[in-house]
């Protein structure tokens, strides 16, 4: 309730991802008399929360860095921090077995998907028809239908067509498993582009190919990133496919920590080892592209 | 003129067909081929375990699913977690992007770390919660709760589902705030200023002002939580396993039960066919939102 008290004026420009320094260069508006104690309130609240929110992230990646015994010894933030987790992960030779599953399927299937989607959005943006929207409403209905409802047959075609624990039929599955999001993503940040510059360039007689390679792909470029490393994400963390399609040669990581889960994982430095370890490039990519993942997410309709 | 310009729009039309062709094609097959074999599979009897029984059953499977009491069981289940976690979500995604649209020091970086577990693996999130966080004997919070005198809680076994739906909440917070976040952004500062001259309490001005303002996000949110709610997967197979009995089972853990380790396949159709009904009774009332979001 205190948040909702407050007198400061709501910054237009906010940012997500701003250094304190910059905020404490922000401008500040005239202060009304308790507003210095309000900060103080704000400011405890403020970072109170964060932390609370963050705290079983840290807490993970502090437990990976202790001994067992300390790892289920009452929680104490005052430790000696040992690597002897991390030597003990990697020496379980398949970590990186599994974590070249991950990038290999998570980047696979994001490529396949946007070289798919690029020019699926581009027609949708740029030569719209009466179907459009509804093409673009249907592709999201399919993201719709659980997953457990076509397992059986999914599971018996790559049986069959021996797609099982096969990274190719994981890349098959993500790239289906994204495709309406990167299309709608796609497909948002294009129409923000102005016609006029593909206008000149079919005037200077580009084709349909060189317009989309030469201008709408740099032009976009960071849209399309950001897009891309959403897939990734959603790839890198997807558990339902990988656990009921994997067992060994294919498995990614979210296999590899689901295999924690058994009386083996309790031993919790080795699990917050190998799992920070899971998270940590994933988790840095999110931080980078917040900002620009949510306009495309929100068909721009929240800037 | 306007011939040619009638011609062009049908070249542009083909144009348009053919470049969306790939990713039409390949969703509609997606779609179609599975679905019709689950239908189809729902209809035989099919389990891997007794070859040679093999043959069809009509409406079986379904009549052996509907007087299944584990059906309804995680069928309620299904919608509970999917409501429980999108009331936590919106209301304090609401609540936390107010706060970190105040100022204060430090604020970008207590909005990253507050973001932060969207991008987390529900594998390991689930994991962590279990083990180090909701462990009776050596979690943190068993330890919270012995520093205040009060007796630990065995989460996973006294309080299944709420247990599965504070970590799915803890997940898709941060996700309501990234989004509800980004549209206070473009809150008018004028019309906040014009309301508070006028008199309006800040109360007021949440609820007249702040909240129709985030109209058109929070529906986004609700949208896009919905699709992922709907098929929890990993945190219920890595916590409980849809246990104690069927407290934390949900129709897509029910089917895996069915189709991979009872190995009936008619049967765990008979159950995708039932959850491909309830997600497009949800998603017809989702394509409505989406399609005013699309309007404007």
């Amino acid at each position: 309730m205190t948040t909702l008290k407050t007198k400061q004026a709501i910054p237009a420009e906010g940012h997500l991802a701003t250094t304190p320094a910059s905020e404490a260069r922000a401008r500040h508006t005239p202060l009304v008399p308790s507003a210095g104690a309000r900060r103080v309130w704000l400011t405890l609240l403020g970072w109170g929360i964060a932390l609370l929110i963050f705290f079983p992230i840290l807490w993970m990646v502090l437990t990976g860095f202790k001994s067992e015994a300390e790892a289920i010894a009452d929680p104490s933030l005052i430790f000696t921090p040992t690597l002897e987790s991390y030597v003990a992960v990697q020496a379980r030779a398949d970590y990186f077995k599994f974590a070249l599953n991950s990038v290999v399927v998570a980047f696979g299937s994001t490529l396949l998907a946007l070289a798919i989607a690029i020019p699926s959005a581009y027609a949708m943006a740029f030569l719209p028809t009466r179907r459009t929207k509804g093409t673009l409403l249907w592709m999201l209905s399919t993201k719709m239908l659980p997953p457990v409802g076509v397992l059986v047959p999914i599971y018996l075609i790559f049986r069959d067509f021996g797609l099982l624990d096969t990274r190719t039929g994981l890349i098959i599955v993500y790239t289906l498993m994204n495709l309406p999001i990167v299309v709608w993503m796609l497909y948002t940040f294009f129409k923000d582009l102005p016609r006029d510059i593909l206008e000149a360039g079919r005037m200077d007689g580009a084709s349909t190919f060189q317009e989309v390679v030469y201008l709408l792909l740099p032009l976009t470029l960071p849209g399309i990133a950001s897009t891309g490393l959403l897939s990734v994400i959603l790839s890198w963390n997807e558990a339902f496919w990988s656990l009921n399609l994997t067992s060994s040669n294919a498995a990614p990581l979210t296999a590899y920590i689901a295999s924690f889960s058994s009386p083996e994982g309790l031993f919790w430095a080795k699990l917050s080892a190998a799992s920070t370890m899971a998270i940590a490039p994933i988790l840095v990519f999110g931080w980078l592209t917040q900002k620009q993942m949510v306009r495309g997410l929100t068909f721009g309709a929240v800037k | 003129m306007s011939k040619t310009r009638a011609s062009g729009r049908t070249v542009g039309g083909l144009r348009s067909l053919s470049l969306q062709a790939p990713a039409v094609t390949l969703l509609l097959l997606w779609m179609l081929i599975p679905l019709g074999m689950t239908v189809w599979f729902s209809l035989q009897r099919y389990n891997l375990l007794m070859p040679g029984m093999e043959g069809f059953a009509g409406l079986e499977n379904y009549e052996f699913l509907f007087t299944d009491p584990a059906l309804w069981r995680a069928m309620g289940n299904t919608l509970l977690l999917v409501g429980s976690v999108l009331a936590i979500t919106v209301v304090g995604g609401v609540l936390l992007a107010v706060l970190f649209q105040q100022e204060f020091p430090g604020r970008g970086i207590a909005r990253v770390l507050a973001i932060s577990p969207f991008f987390v693996m529900p594998t390991v999130s689930a994991l962590v919660w279990k083990n180090m966080m909701m462990h009776p004997s050596n979690g943190v919070l068993a330890w919270l709760a012995g520093v205040f005198g009060l007796p630990a809680v065995d989460w996973f076994s006294s309080l299944p589902l709420t247990s599965i739906i504070i970590i799915v909440a803890w997940q898709w917070l941060p996700f309501a705030l990234l989004i509800l976040l980004t549209a206070m952004q473009s809150l008018d500062e004028d019309q906040v200023e014009a309301a508070r001259m006028d008199g309006a309490g800040p109360l007021a001005i949440f609820f007249y002002i702040t909240l129709p303002h985030l109209k058109r996000a929070i529906s986004v949110v609700i949208m896009i939580e919905m699709i992922f709610l709907l098929t929890i997967f990993a945190e219920i197979y890595v916590t409980t396993s849809g246990g104690p009995g069927l407290a934390t089972t949900n129709l897509a853990f029910l089917i895996y039960i069915q189709a991979l380790l009872d190995f009936d396949v008619g049967l765990a159709s008979a159950g995708g066919v039932v959850a491909i009904i309830l997600a497009n009774i949800v998603a017809i009332f989702l394509v409505r939102l989406v399609a005013r979001n699309l309007e404007s």
